[in-house]
Formats: C-alpha cells, structure tokens, sequence
C-alpha cells in the first residue's frame, strides 16, 4: 500500500461518492439507484479488506493514522495571564488499530449486505439510499475517529439518518418509533457530550514550554490521545492535587469523585446505546418497526458503537475505576443475558424474540469487558463482530419471510422448509451459531468471553452460563417453529429466496463459519490492541 | 469633576466616525420623501437594502482599520488600541460594538430581502412605511452596542422599541397584528420603566451617567450600599430580560411574534434579543463587575442570578415550546431558550482560566441569526402560500419544494444543536466555557435543554419528510429563496469551518479595552 495513501478517509467517505451519484439520478429509476448505493458499499468493504491484509503486515508496528488540525481557536487570554498562545484544538484524526479493525470490517460488511437487502424497499428509493449511505459514513467514522470531538460528530451523523430511515420506511408504528429512538439516543449523546466537555476542559489541557524562547504554549486538545496520555500520567495538571501543588488552586484537577462522575456518565451514555438493562426499551421498538434492512444495521452495527465506546472512552480511560466495578459490569451482564433470554422465551413476534436475544447476546459482551484480561477482553470484541453477522442474517431473512408472507408472528409461520427449503437451511444455520453451536462464530465468542471472566468470577460466570441454555430454548423454539410444522394455506405457493436475496445470506453465512473454525482472522489484528490497557491495569494493581 | 470637560462637544471629526449611523438615518429621511412620489413601492426595499449594506460597508471598514492599528505605537511610543471613544467615551467604536453592528445590519438585510417577496399589499398598505422605518429601528440598536453613557443607552433603546411598536402593529387590519401590537407596548413599556428604575438607583448611589465614571462610584464607595446595588442590578436585569425574551420575563413574546409580519418577527428575534443583550454586557461588564468588597459578594450574586436566569429561559421556553402547534409561537419559545443559552456565556464571566465569554456569545448570536431568520423565511413562505402558521401546514413539504425542506433541516439542526452546524459549535463553545469555570449545573442544564427541544425540532421535521397532503407545490419567491439558501450555506459552513471567527474574535476582542468604559474626568 503505498505510505500517503489517506486510506482511512478513502474508507470513511468512499459512500459519498455514490451519494453524489444519487443526486444526479433521477428518482423514478429504482434499479440505476439501487445498484449506484450497493456499488458505493462496495467501496468501503474493498479497501477495508486492503487495509486489513496491509494490517496484518505491520503487527505490532506504528498503527495507521491520519492527521490534520481541524480546528484551532484562540481564547480569551486575559484569565491565565501572559503566555504566547492559548487555544481550543479539534483534530480530524483518524486511526485503526486492534479494537476498530474488527468492528470496521464488520461494518463495511454488514452495508454492503444491508444494501443488497434494501431491494425489499418500496418507495422513495433515491431518499432512502441517500440516508442509508449518511448513516454508513457516520459508522465508518466512528470507528476509527481518535479525537472526542470528531467521534461525537460521527455518533451524530448516524441519528439523524437512523430518524429517518426509521420514520419513513418502517412498519405501522414507524413514526412513534423514531421518536422514541431519537430521544433514548439523544439523551444518551448528550450525556456523553457533557462527559467529552468535561474531560476536554481538564484532562485535554496542555502546557508547553520552550525555555529559549521564554514562550508558554496552553492549549485545550479534543485529541484521544493527549487526554488519554493525561489521565495516566501522575504528573499532568489533571491529577495534581491541592496537596501536590503545595495549596496552590488548580483548575484543572479532577479528583477521584470526578473521575467517577466522568466514568458513569460515559457508562450510562454508552449503557443506553448497548443497550444495558434498564435502557433497553427503545431498541426494541426499532427492531419491530424499522425495515429490517435498516434494522440489520441498527442490530448489526449501531448497538456495537455503544460497546465500542464503552471499551474506548470508558474502559481504556478510566482503568481503575473500570477495575473497581468490574463486578457490578458483570452483574449488569448477567442481567442482560438472563432477562433477555428469558423474555425471548416468551414472545410471540419474531423480531421481538430477536430484538431480545440481541439484548441477552450484549450482555455477554459486558462479561468480556468485566474480565479485564485479554482472554475475555478479545471474547467481548469477537462476540461483537460474531453477533453483529448473526443478527443481520436474522433480519435478512425476515425480512425475505415478510416479503413472502406479509407476517412475522410465530402463529402465522410455519412449515416453511417444504416451500423455502434454501431460506430454511439458512435460517437454521444462523440459529445454530446463535445458540453458540461450536465451529460457528456465537460460540467462540461467547467461550472466549465466560472463559476470560471465569478467571476473576466463577459465580457470576456459572449463572451466566444457564443464559446459555435458555438460548438454547428460545432459539430452538422460534426457528424450529418457523421451518418445521404444517405450513398454512395461504403460504403453499410461495417461491423460495432469489438470487439477489441469497448471495448476501450465503456471503455472511460464510463469515460466520470463517470466524467459528478460524478466529484468528480476528484475534491476529487484535493482538497488541489491548496491551496498553492490561499493562496499566496490572500498574495499578502492581502500585 | 470638570463639568466643562465632561461636555464635550461633537466635532466634524468625530461625526465622520458616526458615518453608519448618518447614513442610515439620511436613507431614512429620503425615503419618507420619496416615498410620496414613488409610483413602485417595492423599489422602497431595495432603496432600504442599500442603505442598510452601505452602513454594513462603513461599519466593516472601521473595523478593519481598528484590527490594522492594533499593536502600532504612537508618536510616545505608546500602544495604541485604535479604539474611537467620543464625547468622554458616551459614544465608542471598539471591537464589541463594530462586530454587534455587523450581527444588526446583517440582520436587518435578510429581513428586507425576505420581506420583498412575501409582504402582500392586501396585507400591509403602506408599504413604503414598513421599510423605511427598519432603518431607524437598526440605527437604534447600533447605538445600543456603542453607547458608554446610560443616557445614549436609553435613546438608542427607545428609538429601537418605538420604531418596532409600529412595526408589529403595521398589518393595521388584522386583528391579531393590532394585538400583538399592543401587548408589545405594554409590557415594552414595562421593560424601559424597570431599566429607568435601576438605571436611576445607578445615578443616585453614583452620580453620574456615565458607565465609567458609574464604576469608579461604585468602586469607591458605592459598594458601602450594597442593598441599593442589588435594587438596581435586579431592576436592570428585569427590564432587559423583558428585551432579550429570557423566561420568566418572555409572556409577550410568543403573541407578539405570531401576530407580527414574519419578517418583522425574524427582526425582533435578532436585532431587538442581540442589542438588549450588548446593553446587559456593557452596563454589567462596567457596574456589577466591580460591584465587590470582602463579605459584600454582590458581584457573585449578580453573575449567579444571570446564570440562573439562563438555566429558566432555556428550560422554560423548551419544555413549552413541547406544547406549541404553531410555527411562529414556537420560534417565539425556542428564541427564549436561545436566550437562555446565550445568557450562559455572560453570566458565566472571568472564572477559573476562562475570560472568553463574549467569542462565544457573538459567535452563537451569528449562528443563532442564521438558523432564526433561515427558519422564519421558511415560515413566512409556507405562511404566505397556506394562509396560516400552523405546524400542520409543513405537512409534506418534501414532496411540495424539496429543497426548501432540506434548508428547513439544515435550520431546526443548528437550532436542536446537532452537527455539522453553527448551532452546533456555538453550543460545544458555550459548553466548553462552563466546564472550564467549572460551572458544571449549567452545562447540565444546557444539555437537558437541547434534549428537550430536539422533540419539537424533529416534530417539524416530522411533518416535512413523514406527512403527506395533496396540496400543490409550494412557490419560493426568489429573494426568499435567496435569504434561505444564504442562511442554509452559511450555517453549514459555520458547522465545518467554525474556527477563524471565534478565532478572529478572541483575538482582537479584550474586555479590558472593549468592554470598560474609560472615563478619565
């Protein structure tokens, strides 16, 4: 690859590309703009797949980065006296390294898929790609923004076309829906503005001095790793005590409180975002209402930036207090799996039991993330891939089974494998790695994940596993109910899946068996992601 | 003190300075005069927008030459700020009142512009009346922002509420434009009594009129009183948040925004909020601010009840702005939870390591101009071919001018706070300066607000994108289309770009030279 190539921002707005496109196209022309959007999906998945090849070369070397000044402003000077300069900086930033390379790929995968699946789609098409495509550029972005201020602006970028998305294209209900989205999402984006400020205003500051010049340079940085340098450094203003600067005020201390008052308020906006238990309500909506193109994406992708941020901002800031609420992360898992599992259990619409096997399925997540060893920690981040593959081939067939039937409840469907035998063989396939069947991708990280926590929690661990076996249950009982049975009436002459349908089905049934037999597809990028974090971890616990 | 030296006269040089302020006021007098012959009143309007650009012109020259003769030195050997101080420093042209001029002038022009194409002559009759009377209205809140005498002040006050009395009430047959009218002069009335009042507890306790010799009163010995400067800052506060629409002083703005001509709303929004808000920085920046003594914290409680009044405004006008089904009434709303927000930067002061109130209270104010008059030139579009304001009239606006749906987004976006907009980082700005003074309620408060509007933002969105009519299409008359695509384009290059004008603003602006009137008796 050749070294000043940008292709992190290739990757990003490749999209825009086929946006531009669409505007020009004329929006009574389905199949011209039906193929441009899936052309433009193309793009980010194939140089995703550069990178990641190139990736895996420099192991352990100088991660990719791309950086430039996006914003830089003076401030007022007359508060801190005289000094040659003092400013706020934004920075675009952009980088990849072990924890974004998997969830990139996921997400370029998961676009191109959701793209070919939007064929379902009835009306509006050229508005519709040109949201779908927005949406795609906010999640690339988020995944690989390195400065505070850029990854909100990309968190954001991903709302507003989910709002719409939602509002118009989904099912009866659609517009309650995308108000009930906006404002859980809304509340949780402001939560993590306040958290981003609050951090920006005191770990973000930097004073530099160059002693022959008598030059004094402070400056407010949004940057990632200028906060996260000075969060973990004793000697930065953030962590000077009044005790330390020998009485002297110092506006920028944090004190412990505030460390965990800045910890909480990013749990709690990502927590809404994962969705951890008692945020859970407005995704479920989404899931029943949206069109399940757009829901592969919000299941497959959306729910995975909530865990993304948790580990990023949450976790790898903020290690100690991470550390000392470990259990309480594990606990909310538990809940997660169990309470999910169960209410799957008894739901009599398809979507719901899997908008609640989703919930079930993030809280294991929350076990790898409680395990703070690498183990469990890479368990987390495979589960998050696994399960974002899974659930869109979920909804990529429900969506093929209400194309056909007009119906997801679990009264109205079954026997579908004498008219469907292809959807049913996939459907089957994809329960199976739900359930965590081994040699597909559930498994794996599920394993990974209780393994890792089973180290710190064996408790914890032996409860979260009877989720395990409800899923199970639940799982069975809704799949085995759609394929197995008398088929209706009504649903003898239905023709079985078409070849636009069945390529995506069979390219992310593919990825899953590669992750469930091959892991270390995932686990070789991960590698060094985590060792900044463990290394500070086991200081901490060393001191 | 010298009464001789304190009544300087006004000199021929000193006029030149006043050039804006001239020119609007001749443009003024012409008009009324031609309007008795014209045959085409529209011409009266561009007549009006020209004379408005032409003082923007003068305005933006004399700041540019006050940027170039920053850091020169004088024939001594002194620094030289470059700042025009006229008559003992009553009248001032410094970076504070050029850049709020700017904000005024640049308002007033969307307003004309907008209005040449949606004012009806079945509507308002005298046409020519409604033009050329902007002018004084402008010309008023620019002695706003200059005046460093209390005297100075209140003219240029009255002269901006007069002139827009008679611009609300000027659809003299509609019954709803005849009330708002009178509402407004009530409760304006009110407002300028209660600004008298303090004002006059100001001169009693001080003896003077002028803001910097008030400082020096208040410095010696006015703080022995401090009950008295309460009754004063309090009164002040009062009469201005009647001005500025801050809740709970903001009952009068939703009728008097519905029942006035669009336009004439996106007026009162911008320049009558902006103007009363450069006399709150200039009266408390040179009273309140100095307003301290050990165990007397008066100065404290002052910037507390600003910050307090903020924290009502925003979360007053958003939550009712939840119940509003009427378009106009609901920029009323969400124009006092603008004030709110724009409060914060105030009263947030020199705290900690942060003295950058007025960058971001000048660059929200810009933000705040093109989001309201955007949004209200959408309004007055759909106004004029509905026959009504209602929110259901966006019903299907998508599919009736789609691209004036999409500029209506880009608005209710940089209103909400969402990015890539100028609302945006206005707020990010904002946001910043409470947490570095580490007033950290307000920035709650701020954040639960925006929440709260973005239900009613989105509800408008809601009907654009999700709602469906059979209406026709709607026409866009060019000039409208012209403010809205401006409004549209600068708000999203203020949301990409949003770094050289807070940049340019915080580093020439300084409260020392700017902000303090210096009276040298």
């Amino acid at each position: 690859m050749p070294a000043d190539l940008p292709i992190l921002s290739l990757i990003t707005f490749s999209p825009l590309l086929g946006l531009l496109v669409l505007l020009f196209l004329p929006k009574h022309r389905s199949r011209w703009l039906k193929v441009t959007a899936i052309t433009a999906t193309l793009l980010p998945l194939l140089l995703s797949f550069w990178l990641y090849a190139d990736y895996d070369g420099v192991k352990g070397g100088k991660p990719y980065e791309e950086q430039a000044t996006w914003i830089s402003t003076s401030l007022n000077k007359e508060a801190v006296g005289e000094v040659s300069s003092y400013t706020f900086e934004m920075q675009y930033h952009l980088g990849v390294d072990g924890l974004s390379m998997p969830l990139l790929l996921l997400t370029t995968i998961v676009g191109v898929m959701a793209a070919l699946a939007s064929v379902h789609i009835k009306k509006r098409w050229k508005a519709f790609y040109i949201w779908f495509l927005l949406l795609e550029v906010g999640m690339l972005g988020v995944f690989l923004a390195r400065d505070v201020f850029l990854f909100f602006v990309f968190f954001e970028m991903t709302l507003i076309p989910m709002f719409f998305l939602i509002g118009i294209w989904g099912y009866m209900n659609r517009e309650q829906a995308a108000n009930k989205f906006l404002i859980y999402n809304g509340i949780g984006s402001a939560i993590m503005l306040l958290a981003f400020v609050f951090l920006v205003a005191t770990a973000g500051f930097r004073a530099e001095q160059l002693p022959e010049q008598q030059q004094t340079h402070l400056s407010y940085s949004g940057s990632y790793d200028v906060i996260g340098a000075n969060l973990a450094d004793p000697n930065a203003y953030v962590n000077l005590s009044p005790e330390q600067t020998q009485g002297t005020d110092n506006p920028l201390y944090l004190s412990e409180r505030m460390h965990w008052v800045i910890f909480l308020l990013l749990l709690i906006a990502f927590g809404i975002k994962l969705p951890i238990f008692p945020f859970h309500t407005w995704m479920l909506k989404v899931h029943a209402e949206a069109p399940p193109s757009v829901v592969m994406i919000h299941s497959g992708v959306l729910l995975k930036m909530g865990a993304y941020g948790l580990l990023r901002f949450g976790v790898f800031m903020f290690p100690a207090q991470t550390k000392d609420w470990a259990t309480v992360l594990a606990i909310l898992g538990v809940v997660n799996i169990l309470y999910g599992a169960v209410l799957a259990l008894v739901q009599k619409e398809f979507k719901l039991v899997l908008a609640y096997s989703s919930i079930s399925h993030m809280g294991i997540v929350l076990l790898g993330i409680a395990s703070l060893n690498e183990i469990g920690l890479h368990g987390a981040v495979i589960q998050l891939v696994s399960h974002g593959l899974i659930s869109a081939l979920l909804f990529l067939l429900v969506g093929s089974i209400y194309e056909r039937t007009g119906s997801t409840e679990l009264k109205d469907l079954g026997g579908l494998a004498r008219s469907m035998p292809f959807l049913s063989g996939i459907l089957l396939a994809a329960g199976m790695a739900s359930l965590g069947l081994p040699g597909l991708s559930g498994f794996v990280g599920e394993f990974l994940s209780l393994l890792g926590l089973f180290d710190s929690m064996r408790i914890i661990t032996a409860i979260a596993v009877l989720g395990v076996i409800l899923t199970a249950v639940y799982v069975l009982r809704s799949v085995l109910g759609i394929t197995f049975g008398a088929l209706p009436e009504r649903l003898a002459a239905i023709r079985d899946v078409r070849l636009v349908e069945a390529v995506p089905m069979i390219a992310l049934l593919a990825f899953i068996v590669l992750i469930g037999i091959y892991p270390a597809v995932l686990t070789l990028p991960m590698q060094h992601g985590f060792d900044s974090l463990l290394r500070q971890l086991s200081d901490k616990a060393g001191r | 003190m010298d009464a001789t030296q304190q009544l300087q006269s006004l000199s021929w040089s000193d006029a030149a300075y006043l050039a804006p302020e001239w020119i609007l006021i001749a443009f003024m007098i012409g008009l009324a005069v031609l309007d008795l012959f014209l045959p085409r009143r529209a011409l009266t309007g561009w007549l009006t927008l020209a004379g408005l650009l032409t003082s923007l012109g003068f305005v933006v020259w004399r700041l540019t030459e006050l940027a170039n003769s920053a850091g020169q030195t004088d024939a001594a050997g002194q620094q030289v700020n470059g700042i025009i101080r006229i008559m003992a420093d009553s009248y001032r042209i410094d970076y504070f009142s050029s850049l709020l001029k700017i904000v005024f002038l640049v308002a007033a022009a969307l307003t004309v512009l907008m209005s040449l194409g949606t004012v009806k002559r079945s509507d308002i009759s005298d046409r020519g009346e409604y033009y050329y009377l902007l002018l004084p209205a402008v010309c008023g809140a620019m002695i706003m922002a200059s005046s460093g005498d209390m005297i100075t002040l209140y003219i240029g006050l009255e002269l901006l509420s007069i002139t827009t009395y008679v611009l609300v009430g000027i659809r003299k047959h509609a019954v709803q434009s005849t009330e708002a009218a009178f509402k407004y002069v009530v409760t304006g009335g009110i407002s300028s009594a209660l600004v008298l009042f303090g004002m006059s507890y100001l001169y009693g306790i001080t003896g003077a009129t002028n803001l910097g010799a008030i400082a020096q009163g208040i410095k010696e010995h006015g703080i022995d009183f401090p009950a008295i400067l309460y009754v004063a800052f309090f009164f002040l506060i009062a009469g201005l948040g009647i001005k500025i629409a801050a809740a709970p002083f903001h009952y009068w703005a939703a009728d008097v925004y519905q029942g006035a001509p669009t336009p004439i709303t996106a007026f009162l929004a911008v320049v009558s909020k902006g103007a009363a808000f450069a006399v709150i920085f200039r009266i408390i920046y040179n009273t309140a601010f100095f307003a301290s003594s050990p165990g007397k914290p008066v100065t404290n409680d002052v910037f507390l009840v600003l910050l307090i009044l903020a924290a009502a405004a925003m979360l007053i006008g958003s939550t009712m702005a939840l119940r509003q089904f009427n378009a106009k009434r609901l920029m009323a709303l969400s124009g006092v939870a603008n004030a709110g927000y724009m409060l914060v930067p105030l009263g947030l002061s020199i705290k900690g390591m942060h003295a950058s109130g007025f960058g971001e209270f000048v660059f929200y104010l810009a933000a705040y101009l093109l989001m309201t008059i955007g949004a209200l030139a959408v309004i007055g579009v759909i106004g004029k071919s509905e026959g009504n304001d209602d929110v259901g009239s966006f019903a299907g606006l998508y599919h009736r001018a789609p691209w004036t749906a999409v500029a209506m987004v880009v608005f209710l976006l940089s209103l909400a706070g969402l990015p890539v907009t100028g609302g945006f980082f206005g707020k990010l700005f904002i946001l910043l300066g409470a947490m570095q003074s580490k007033d950290y309620w307000i920035a709650a408060v701020m954040v639960a607000s925006s929440v709260i509007s973005y239900y009613f933002y989105f509800g408008l969105i809601r009907q654009m994108f999700m709602r469906s009519t059979n209406d026709s299409d709607v026409r866009v008359p060019a000039t409208s289309g012209i403010v809205i695509w401006l409004c549209a384009i600068a708000t999203v290059a203020l949301g990409i770009v949003p770094g050289p004008a807070l940049d340019w603003v915080n580093s020439h602006f300084t409260i020392v030279n700017d902000l303090f009137v210096q009276f040298v008796p």
